[in-house]
């Protein structure tokens, strides 16, 4: 697999971190939101949004957009942008 | 019909002209008790425990494919029962317990073979963690011994004990561990459950799940409605996805792990050896094959294949442990599915949804799991209660925080585990 | 036999080599298996299951009968194909999975008691005890199977990986590769050109054909030169592409000729931009009673053989087929000398020619043990018997669409050509052509080979100047599909695991009628040829047997190897210390020097201990180094600690945000001991954090955690918290850093600063700028021992020469160096943590932290940390624990029940998660993670450590065994 990281080009998949499903954190004190922030999946079998990091380059954390059934790569961004 | 030496020696002079189907191929009813989605192991397991242990035999089993066809198909075959945590321990102790005597449920040989498991360490803080779970087992009535460097290398002379990364210090000896030949468990509970009463549908694709007032009704499949009073999802892979179709989310992300197997080779791995620094097990197969597999390649997929890096850091481990293998040809590769959760733990548990069960989220450890799965749902599902060996697998755990079963420490990072 | 002319071998190189203990010659250019063939040699190999003997079926890499051993020792190579080892002077191949000899081998009894060990046989017995199935049976079926044998010696095995990057991958050096090569080679694209076999040319060498009107190896060998020439193309031979991966990564294997200072093998990650696919097609046997006997060949095979390696594999041949190919395969035995008995042609309108042909015809059965003839049965029903020592057989050809399949996609069936063909986009950017694509004549090949590269270049938005195609030959053979012959007896269609056409039919009687459980129970396709030969056979015997057409039955997976590879190749550069990187820190030499034993942390190396002179054990030496430190002075290398430079206006907050107490108020200069949380409330990491200017932080982690630590914080920074000014850098390696600690821990360190301490501008958690020789240093007083301490930083090119001054300074007040065991002592008696009791399951709350989790501030973890399930009274807390019974050891990974209690999981209360035998206290002390611990203080449970069989009394008490007040670290 190969990623195009923004800032450093087309590198492996060996240089790069999952980091989990590009979500946003909640606020406040513990509630059902929090739990499917932390816990609960979309899941899906197609299109989804992930956090991954360039940690062997540039070390930006970054959102890839994915198919997890083909592997296509359709887009990658960076996260905090 | 009965299967033994006696029959295959009268069908051997005869012309093996009088073996059956193992498992019929019915038509769905229109209406069941109880349908189960999925005809992997657990799927399959559920089934025949509800028919042998609850009578119940008004049971389908609905499989979008052929059975047997995802990880109970897939997997590294390792039977162990080895966790530390409560709520883990009794349920894997349970299990191991089915798989003894599963041959003769079954009357099907599955090939269950306890050649031991040893699991190595390498520093004076693993040594304790696994003299923990070690003890752990033992508390729970399963065997642990521990083993010193020298112990070890009486029993495992081809290890690199002297010139490896990370030394060899010992090793935690399960010796009722083993391995079991994976299809064949499969097709063994469906010929068990079958023969029972229970029709196992083939080609069945659930594209529905029916409610009626926040109770499940049936299901809609790819060969027509089927009504039902109980509906379990026992989908390893997909559940999220058939899960969805009731509206629910579950917690639950799925991640490729791929295991490879080398060409036949005479015998010269005996038991099951794992080396936790390099995420690396390997046991050989009675064909002869090395079996062995590692960490999962980290990336949500559901495509059943991997790549290189998981593969190469596999075959690193290997050869850091092991370079006997070195000329060991790797023949084929594969990936499962696995369901990973937020503590590395499964649910077997009521879903939100009346009359909805679930099953999943085994991580890589479903396999081993067949027969202790299959016996608590089916006891949930003919009884409304939880199995004592499977109170702990509870959904909402997350949410709470209590009775979180975190083997590995990792936290709520779904492919960490 | 070796015929008097022709072939690509040379004829003035011959070869010794041995096979079975005989001396054997050959010519440079032979393959094992020609060479064996030269030597009139025609049974090599046993089979798997009922041991039958066998000869040489194919001359490629899907060979599943000719396995043989090469070598000895740890050069030992087991099922290496005798039809793709390369000959050279002194191979030695031995036969193998038979005893005692290949001519005699007492398993062949399995091949009598077949009847009964039909597909699936063992599912259906040896049920009895388990103890008689691990000790009886089992065993012997394990002896009984697999192949080769591994030396199990092990010696510098010589293999390597690397990466290689290309516009255009070409898989095959056939007809059609060559041309994509050419084509795209002249267009200036970066090319590779990968062939499996050791000479580029594909069927070209194995057929008497023109291509543009010379010999079609000579045409191949003039394209070879042509690319050989041009700078932008490079010609891997004897390179196997072997799997597709995402985004155009490919792997494959290349072996290299035998040459001193060369490696094995390499295994390549070949990143294309785009493929072309010629990997050709593979011909099947055909299923016909007893076809698994040597001297059976497939018909192409014997080409191989009598045109490029110049090696008669018979004297009187019967050839039989169903196209016009089986004419061509008699001319070159008739050429080559050999006689043809027969030319049996399944199709009623066959090819006239002047053999002895039978029209309509099929081979029913083969007989004798090796080929003595064959039984023909005629269109008319008579049988017909041919005296003959050769079958050359074809079924047809099987595209070779296996590496178009490894993302998942399925072949597509072609009605016409009765074959299965890649999928149209089966893998982004990889382009099918010639025979793996449903070509049937080379000039279609050729054809298809530019077609090919012209589109990939397009892709590549490379300008096409199609070279010319040669001519070739461009007549359809108009084959037939031959799959099984009717009849009595055994058929083999997976010849290395037995399975044969009632194995396939069983099966599917037995409801294993799906493809992919026909292959599981009869375990066709399993073998170390992965189905390459009889898996379209088998697909076509199930169709028939379940009442389905072939596409209807489907295919099973294709999977990656497309041929197998050594372990020792995938995993190159793992063997030894090579799998993981190795950490030193500065004063390492100094360790060593010192003969401490370097004990791994993480990827790091630390110092256990350092021996003197008449100490024992390392007890002694711990215990001593311990108490060096509660008494004089000790110096500890602390450089792996990781340590993370945080800067901007808005660290302060940030820091607040990732620490669950507050780094805020921390006034500059001062250090604070923090806890950080993941986000689902359990602790991640504890360390210190020090303020070392108004916007400047240096954080502080444990070892092991380092790295998850500037992962997790890089995270926090850049997408949770993207708005806050701050940047991180990980300053590890850049200092060097040691500790001092005990009573005289500042007199030491005065003796090697610039500038003594001020005791009153450097009270405890002080930090600040000092220098050492000149050098700048930062300076920390915090304490991991409970003695008065410092840690010094320089910059790590120091830190040898600053960790040994201090060591010897140290060792003249009577201190010393200590190591990790006497860390570990000094802080389990002050009751500090490290990740035995920060193992991942453990909360602030776990740990009488709780003061530490601000009410004040959001921070990560906050929110998950407040469920009541990890704020349940039963939880297990940390509590001290010391042993008051007649044992007075403890040990960790203990468990902890009350007193009276079994020993069992339910009623298990704790475990023990860190011990040490105090020299302060003079007895062992541990840290336990107890339920209601806290509250229990002064209550007696039992400590059971079933493995290592100790069993005593404790008395559970604060954690804080030494000082609780912490008087020293402050004084």
């Amino acid at each position: 697999m190969r990623l195009t990281c923004p800032h450093c080009g087309e590198r492996d998949l060996r240089e790069f971190t999952y980091g989990g499903a590009a979500l946003t954190r909640p606020e406040g004190d513990w509630s059902p939101i929090w739990d499917e922030y932390v816990h609960l999946r979309e899941n899906p079998a197609g299109r989804s949004r992930e956090f991954w990091q360039h940690g062997a380059g540039c070390s930006a954390w970054l959102v890839v957009e994915r198919d997890t059934v083909t592997h296509d790569i359709h887009a990658v961004t960076e996260a905090g942008a | 019909m009965r299967f033994g030496a006696l029959r295959i020696l009268k069908e051997g002079l005869t012309g093996n002209r009088g073996w059956g189907p193992h498992w019929r191929d019915p038509e769905p009813k229109p209406a069941y008790d109880i349908v189960i989605i999925g005809g992997g192991g657990h799927g399959l397991a559920t089934a025949f425990y509800l028919a042998r242990e609850h009578g119940l035999t008004n049971v389908a089993v609905l499989e979008k494919g052929y059975i047997g066809g995802g990880n109970v198909g897939r997997n590294t075959t390792i039977v162990r029962a080895n966790y530390f945590l409560p709520g883990n321990s009794e349920f894997y102790s349970h299990s191991l317990k089915l798989w003894e005597r599963m041959e003769s449920d079954l009357n099907y040989n599955v090939m269950h073979s306890q050649r031991g498991i040893i699991n190595l360490f390498h520093s004076d803080g693993q040594r304790d963690a696994i003299v923990r779970r070690g003890n752990a087992m033992i508390n729970q009535g399963d065997d642990a011994i521990l083993l010193d460097r020298e112990a070890l290398r009486k029993k495992l002379p081809y290890l690199n004990f002297d010139s490896g990364r990370f030394p060899i210090h010992g090793g935690l000896y399960h010796p009722r561990g083993g391995t079991a030949r994976h299809d064949a468990v499969a097709w063994g509970f469906a010929r068990g459950a079958s023969d029972r009463g229970v029709d196992i549908i083939q080609n069945c694709e659930v594209t529905g799940i029916d409610t009626e007032a926040g109770r499940v009704t049936g299901v809609q499949t790819t060969r027509g409605a089927i009504r039902a009073r109980k509906v379990a999802i026992v989908t390893a892979g997909r559940s999220g996805q058939v899960a969805s179709l009731a509206g629910l989310r579950l917690p639950i992300e799925s991640h490729v792990l791929q295991a490879f197997v080398t060409e036949g080779l005479k015998p010269v791995i005996d038991n099951v050896v794992t080396f936790g620094m390099g995420h690396f097990y390997i046991s050989q197969s009675d064909k002869g094959g090395l079996v062995f597999g590692g960490d999962l390649d980290f990336y949500p997929s559901y495509a059943q294949r991997g790549n290189l890096p998981t593969v190469e850091h596999v075959m690193e481990a290997g050869m850091t442990l092991m370079p006997m293998i070195g000329r060991a040809r790797v023949l084929r590769s594969w990936g499962g599915i696995m369901d990973m959760t937020p503590d590395g733990s499964p649910i077997i548990d009521k879903a939100p949804v009346e009359g909805l069960y679930l099953d999943c989220g085994w991580c890589y450890g479903g396999f081993k799991a067949v027969p202790g799965s299959g016996f608590a749902l089916a006891h949930l599902l003919a009884t409304d209660r939880p199995h004592d060996s499977a109170a702990g697998f509870r959904l909402d755990r997350f949410e709470t925080g209590r009775g979180l079963m975190d083997e590995e420490g990792k936290g709520a990072q779904h492919n960490l585990h | 036999m070796r015929l008097g002319q022709g072939g690509l071998v040379d004829r003035d190189r011959h070869l010794g080599f041995r096979f079975d203990g005989h001396a054997y010659e050959g010519l440079e250019g032979d393959t094992l298996a020609s060479a064996l063939l030269a030597n009139g040699i025609r049974l090599v190999g046993r089979s798997f299951k009922y041991h039958r003997p066998r000869g040489i079926l194919t001359a490629g890499s899907e060979e599943p009968n000719a396995l043989v051993t090469l070598g000895r020792g740890a050069a030992q190579e087991p099922n290496a194909r005798a039809t793709t080892v390369e000959l050279r002077q002194g191979l030695e191949a031995r036969p193998q999975n038979a005893w005692p000899s290949l001519g005699v081998d007492a398993l062949a009894v399995n091949d009598l008691l077949s009847p009964f060990l039909s597909a699936g046989f063992y599912y259906k017995t040896f049920m009895g005890p388990h103890r008689i199935w691990e000790r009886v049976f089992e065993p012997a079926i394990r002896r009984a199977a697999g192949l080769g044998r591994l030396s199990q010696e092990v010696a510098d095995l010589q293999f390597e990986k690397a990466f290689a990057f290309c516009d255009l991958l070409v898989i095959g050096a056939g007809p059609a590769g060559l041309m994509a090569a050419l084509t795209a080679g002249e267009a200036g694209a970066d090319v590779i050109l990968a062939d499996e076999d050791f000479l580029p040319g594909g069927r070209l060498n194995a057929e008497r054909e023109e291509v543009g009107g010379r010999s079609g190896a000579g045409w191949a060998a003039e394209a070879v030169t042509r690319l050989e020439a041009m700078p932008n193309v490079r010609i891997m031979s004897r390179t196997a592409v072997t799997g597709v991966y995402d985004q155009g990564t490919y792997g494959a294997l290349q072996k290299h000729p035998a040459a001193a200072g060369r490696p094995e093998e390499t295994f390549w990650r070949i990143v294309a931009r785009r493929a072309v696919l010629a990997a050709g097609a593979i011909e099947r046997p055909v299923a016909l009673a007893n076809n698994d006997r040597p001297g059976v060949m497939l018909a192409g095979a014997v080409r191989s053989y009598l045109n490029r390696y110049a090696v008669a594999p018979g004297r009187r041949a019967v050839v039989f087929g169903a196209s016009d190919e089986a004419r061509r395969t008699a001319a070159d035995l008739r050429r080559a000398g050999v006689h043809v008995a027969a030319l049996v042609d399944a199709r009623e309108r066959a090819e006239t020619s002047d053999f002895a042909t039978y029209a309509g015809a099929t081979v029913e059965r083969v007989l004798g043990r090796e080929v003595e003839g064959v039984a023909i049965r005629l269109g008319n029903g008579r049988e017909e018997r041919v005296q003959a020592d050769l079958l050359a057989m074809s079924g047809g050809w099987n595209p070779n669409v296996h590496l178009s399949c490894h993302l998942n996609g399925r072949p597509v069936w072609d009605e016409s050509l009765s074959a299965f063909l890649p999928a149209p986009g089966a893998v982004p950017g990889l382009i099918p052509a010639g025979s793996c694509n449903g070509a049937v004549t080379t000039a279609a090949c050729l054809a298809a080979g530019r077609e090919a590269a012209a589109r990939a270049l397009e892709d590549l938005g490379l300008k096409a100047t199609a070279p010319d195609l040669p001519e070739a030959e461009d007549r359809d053979p108009q084959a037939r599909p031959i799959w099984v012959v009717p009849g009595k007896g055994r058929k083999w269609v997976d010849f290395q695991n037995d399975v044969t056409t009632k194995d396939i039919e069983l099966a599917a009687r037995e409801n294993f009628r799906s493809v992919e459980h026909m292959k599981r129970y009869t375990t066709q396709g399993m073998a170390t040829d992965q189905g390459k030969t009889g898996g379209v056979t088998a697909l076509s015997i199930l169709a028939d047997a379940t009442g389905r057409s072939i596409p209807e039955t489907g295919t099973t997976t294709y999977r990656p190897p497309y041929a197998p590879i050594q372990i020792a190749a995938l995993g190159a550069g793992g063997e030894g210390r090579g799998f993981a990187a190795e950490r030193f820190t500065a004063a390492h030499p100094v360790h060593l020097a010192m003969g401490a034993p370097m004990v791994e942390a993480g990827l790091w190396f630390r110092p256990s201990y350092y021996p003197r002179t008449g100490e024992k054990t390392w007890r002694q030496a711990c215990d001593r180094e311990a108490l060096m430190v509660r008494e004089t002075v000790g110096v500890c290398d602390v450089s792996t600690l990781g340590k993370i430079d945080v800067q901007g206006p808005d660290a302060a907050a940030f820091l607040d945000f990732v620490y669950s107490n507050t780094m805020s108020t921390l006034k500059q200069g001062k250090v604070r001991y923090g806890l950080m949380l993941r986000e689902d409330g359990h602790i991640m990491d504890d360390g210190t954090c020090a303020r070392i200017g108004p916007d400047h932080y240096l954080v502080s982690t444990t070892t092991a955690a380092a790295g998850e630590v500037m992962r997790h914080m890089e995270f926090a920074a850049q997408v949770l918290r993207p708005e806050l000014d701050v940047h991180l850098v990980s300053v590890t390696e850049q200092w060097a850093q040691t500790a001092i600690a005990g009573p005289e821990s500042r007199d030491l360190l005065n003796e090697v600063l610039d500038s003594p301490l001020d005791p009153g501008t450097w009270p405890f958690m002080a930090c600040g700028a000092v220098t050492v020789g000149g050098v700048p240093a930062r300076l920390f007083r915090i304490s991991f021992s409970g003695e008065h301490a410092y840690e010094i930083a320089v910059p790590a090119r120091y830190g040898e020469s600053l960790f040994r001054q201090l060591v010897a300074r140290a060792e003249a007040r009577g201190g010393g160096a200590y190591g990790m065991e006497a860390l570990n002592v000094l802080r389990i008696e002050k009751g500090l943590l490290t990740h035995a009791e920060l193992d991942g399951r453990t909360t602030a709350f776990d740990l009488n932290l709780s003061g530490m989790m601000s009410k004040k501030k959001d921070f990560v973890g906050r929110a998950a940390a407040g469920r009541a399930g990890l704020l349940a009274d039963d939880r297990p807390r940390l509590v001290g624990i010391r042993p008051v019974g007649a044992v007075r050891q403890l040990t960790a990974g203990a468990f902890l029940f009350d007193p009276e209690t079994e020993s069992t999981r339910e009623n298990a209360q704790g475990t023990v998660s860190s011990v040490a035998f105090s020299p302060t206290l003079g007895h062992f002390i541990g840290l336990a993670l107890l339920k209601e611990g806290p509250e229990r203080h002064g209550e007696t449970v039992r400590m059971v450590d079933h493995l290592r069989r100790v069993s005593t009394l404790c008395e559970v008490c604060d954690p804080a065994f030494f000082d609780p007040a912490g008087g020293r670290a402050r004084d």
